[in-house]
């Protein structure tokens, strides 16, 4: 719950809703985008962002992104849970 | 500064112990606090200590949401879930928890409708589809999760859901940090700062501790160099005698934190009178509940709790651990009779618990030392001194 977790925005999927489909290390589920909607913060199709329980809460950049999944890999278990996690996720 | 390339770079890691090795008057020991259970996590995992000269002590904070909410709040959403009417929603860390009688898990098993989900969307999608049932979900976390339930629950209002309530017990930090600056058992030179919590909150909130308390403050990323380089934040602070809010995470957090995240909680929460910790006792204003326009979707107006508070477990000791008093291993029980499989208290039950990261990671590091395995950074390998 408390991971961060990086994923790159592929499509929107409920604009009003402000939901789209992210990639997270090949596992694609929609996510809430809300947080990430104004000014420079705003988030397009190809950006990355980290997500936690379902929201993109920070944009960052593909290095960025890249890192932390290598970290995130590197503590094992908690990742693995956090990603079987999402792949029950089934936000609409 | 960036660590992509050096991530994987043990030489940068001990250039940068190199100096904060530098920075340390002879003769004085320094305590710095990291606020958050995921930096405490990769302080074990990776051995980051051993990095560090002997003056300085890492003491681990009370950032840990699964850790810090109290036996009696955990009595209250077994009540919840029940109920028969009820499917009870939850983060998966919630539910290994022990209560007064038992765990969520030990609830699932005499019949409770329990089900863990991935976001509090998920939560919301079962109530969508279970039309005749009352689904509740078990908000938890601190700034990390908050916005989520607050767009969650504004959602749920948009729609007209009127069979989904939320069981709130978010929590802010900031009051946390100021109970334990205020507490007399602890004296810390400075803060490794949250990084996720800081997205959404920003750097401002921290300002009092370095105005108030002179004590600096690092907000900091996860990855053990990013640890380190806040350390050296910290005693380079230290070193020239200045007290200020540093951020070493400014690839990720900004200065103003996310607006749209702080307006979205602030439409649909208010703070609390006063709210039980767990080992650190009631706290006033810090932790969130529902703004009263939102009541049809509060699960605490909505069913009778039993409200009552309930001492922890008399062998546990999460409350000195959660303020840094003692290590982990100085309780009693520590592997022994509270284990990950069978936690007594909290820090044992989620894998950013102090007691738990202790656990995978001190006591058994020679098992784990191949996965532990970061090029350059050796797996922690340190037996507890009294086990
Ligand atoms: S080892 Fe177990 S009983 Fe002791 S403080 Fe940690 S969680 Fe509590």
């Amino acid at each position: 719950m408390c991971l961060g977790i990086p994923g790159q925005v592929v499509e929107f999927v409920d604009p009003e809703h402000h939901i789209a489909k992210a990639d997270v290390s090949g596992v694609r589920r929609n996510v809430n985008v809300g947080l990430l909607s104004e000014g420079s913060e705003a988030v397009d199709v190809g950006d990355w962002v980290l997500i936690h329980v379902g929201f993109a809460m920070s944009k960052i950049d593909e290095q960025e992104a890249t890192a932390t999944r290598q970290f995130l890999e590197t503590l094992g278990e908690p990742y693995e849970e956090e990603l079987a996690e999402l792949k029950g996720s089934q936000i609409e | 500064m960036r660590f992509v390339d050096e991530f994987r770079s043990g030489d940068v890691a001990r250039q940068i112990a190199e100096r904060i090795a530098g920075l340390v008057e002879p003769g004085r020991h320094y305590k710095v606090m990291e606020v958050c259970g995921g930096h405490t996590h990769a302080i074990y995992k990776h051995g980051v200590e051993d990095l560090l000269p002997p003056e300085i002590e890492l003491v681990h904070g009370p950032g840990c949401p699964v850790c810090v909410i109290p036996m009696g709040r955990q009595d209250d959403a077994i009540a919840i879930a029940e109920r028969p009417e009820v499917i009870f929603t939850t983060f998966g860390d919630m539910v290994r928890v022990p209560a007064s009688h038992g765990s969520l898990l030990d609830a699932k098993a005499r019949g409770a409708d329990v089900r863990m989900v991935y976001s509090p969307l998920d939560a919301l999608k079962i109530a969508r589809e279970n039309p005749d049932r009352q689904v509740v979900f078990f908000a938890i976390g601190f700034e990390t999760t908050t916005p989520s339930t607050a767009l969650t629950l504004l959602r749920a209002r948009a729609e007209g859901i009127r069979n989904f309530s939320l069981f709130a017990n978010h929590v802010t930090i900031i009051p946390a940090i100021r109970a334990i600056l205020d507490s007399p058992d602890l004296r810390l030179d400075g803060f490794i700062g949250p990084g996720h919590v800081s997205t959404v909150i920003g750097l401002r909130p921290y300002r009092f501790i370095a105005r108030d308390y002179d004590k600096p403050v690092a907000v900091s990323g996860f990855e053990p160099l990013d640890v380190l380089q806040g350390v050296y934040m910290v005693m380079r602070q230290l070193a020239s005698g200045r007290n200020e809010v540093e951020n070493q995470y400014t690839r990720v957090v900004r200065e103003e934190g996310n607006p749209r995240a702080l307006r979205a909680i602030a439409e649909t929460m208010e703070l609390r009178t006063s709210f039980e910790w767990r080992g650190l006792g009631f706290i006033s204003q810090s932790a969130l509940k529902l703004r009263d326009e939102f009541a049809d979707w509060d699960a605490e107006v909505r069913y009778e709790l039993p409200g009552v508070r309930v001492a922890d477990p008399k062998a546990c000791q999460c409350g000195e651990v959660l303020k840094g008093v003692i290590k982990p291993w100085e309780c009693k029980v520590f592997g022994t009779a509270c284990t990950p499989d069978r936690p007594i208290g909290t820090c044992m039950v989620s894998s950013e618990g102090a007691c738990a990261a202790y656990y995978n990671y001190g006591r058994f590091a020679r098992r784990r030392g191949r996965e532990a395995e970061i090029a350059g950074l050796e797996p922690v390998v340190r037996e507890p001194a009294s086990a």
